[in-house]
């Protein structure tokens, strides 16, 4: 898959703002940045009321995605080039997602909100309204979710990436360091997970770097093995969502799998085996 | 319902009082360019001992930021229209206040 496939540039987008069959879709966690001032006719996805079922501890389901897109006025054929901010975690997150349910074109805008603000590109507080749709969400797609049971049967058979920071993998800390750290689940990473943290991937404007730069990162010095089966994990899914689409969509390794329940789940199971410590561990 | 997620929060909310101040580390502080002015949107990152980057935050109103850390060795590295800035701390429990000027 080529690059351009599925990451835009800003200089790209700047000049498809207005092409039609292109939809912006902003994606955070907290969208109050969004009504401070978008991008020109983008439209936003709130990545907990939207896109998380507020019951279980899952996704809205393909009927929900079906109705949630269809009421932002994207359709089956449009591209859909979602950004966001915390270097674009949100928005790799909702790729995924897009991806997960089908969708056939979707990329996502490099730097994300952050290189936008950086470069002083335009923004505007405009009400955007776009006629509903009647979209069609596909059944979910497996081959790139996995769930705990994979993981703990991944265990020193396939690459297991752990994207958090550093002390988060060594049990230091238990959430990132701009939370506060009181927490339930136990600390530590899954047995023989490679630390490779999210922003590796990223230049500090919130961009990609190279596939050379990133192979390097991944297979260089981290060691993963181009052979085997990959599954990605972070603390709830969408910091590994940030280096799953390096990996499966920017390096094209075919099986590479999120983790969404993540160490929040993980942490939380009862005899599971963990790893302390800077070192990967053994099985 | 779903885990709350890792974004950072809002920058310019005062501490949660769910927070123990005594337990945690935090390190805060504001980021103002060359006048002196407070900097909203500014991007601040924390990198740890090493250099590695541990976690980020967009200034609020007022310039603020804020990371609970541990105690130690952190490097804080601003991003604005305004320019960059980069500080060191040694943190210890409790609060640690920087000020970080970006310039070009």
């Amino acid at each position: 898959m080529a690059r351009e496939d599925v990451l835009v540039t800003a200089d790209w987008a700047e000049e498809n703002l207005d092409t039609p069959g292109v939809v912006f879709v902003e994606v955070d966690e907290d969208t109050s940045a969004y009504d401070t001032g978008h991008i020109k006719g983008a439209v936003k996805i709130d990545w907990k009321d939207d896109l998380q079922d507020p019951v279980r501890r899952d996704f809205v389901n393909q009927e929900q995605f079906s109705q949630l897109l269809s009421a932002r006025g994207i359709a089956n054929d449009d591209t859909v080039v979602l950004y966001g901010g915390n270097n674009n975690w949100f928005a790799a997150y909702a790729y995924w997602y897009f991806k997960l349910y089908g969708h056939a074109s979707v990329k996502l805008l490099d730097g994300g909100r952050k290189k936008w603000e950086l470069d002083a590109r335009p923004v505007t507080t405009e009400v955007v309204k776009r006629e509903a749709t009647t979209y069609v969400a596909k059944p979910q797609d497996a081959s790139i979710r996995a769930l705990r049971d994979e993981v703990t049967a991944a265990i020193g058979t396939k690459n297991l990436i752990d994207v958090r920071s550093p002390d988060e993998y060594a049990g230091r800390l238990l959430a990132p360091a701009h939370l506060p750290q009181e927490q339930s689940q136990r600390a530590g990473h899954v047995p023989t997970a490679l630390s490779v943290p999210w922003s590796k991937a990223a230049n500090e404007d919130g961009t990609f770097k190279s596939n050379d730069e990133l192979r390097e990162i991944y297979v260089g010095e981290a060691g993963l093995d181009e052979d085997k089966s990959t599954i990605a994990y972070c603390r709830i899914g969408e910091r590994s969502s940030h280096t799953w689409f390096a990996l499966r969509e920017l390096l094209g390794y075919e099986d590479v799998k999120n983790y969404d329940g993540s160490w929040t789940e993980y942490g939380s199971l009862v005899g599971v085996p963990i790893a302390l410590g800077d070192e990967p561990g053994t099985k | 319902m779903a885990a709350d997620g890792c974004g950072a929060p809002a920058q310019d909310t005062a501490l949660p009082a769910s927070v123990d101040i005594e337990k945690e580390t935090v390190l805060t502080g504001t980021v103002v360019n060359d006048e002196g002015e407070a900097v909203q949107g500014a991007y601040v990152r924390l990198l740890d001992g090493s250099g590695e980057f541990t976690a980020e935050v967009v200034t609020g109103e007022g310039g603020q930021f804020r990371f609970f850390a541990a105690p130690g060795k952190w490097t804080l590295r601003a991003l604005s229209r305004f320019g960059d800035a980069t500080g060191e701390v040694e943190a210890a429990q409790g609060l640690n206040e920087t000020k970080l000027a970006v310039s070009r």
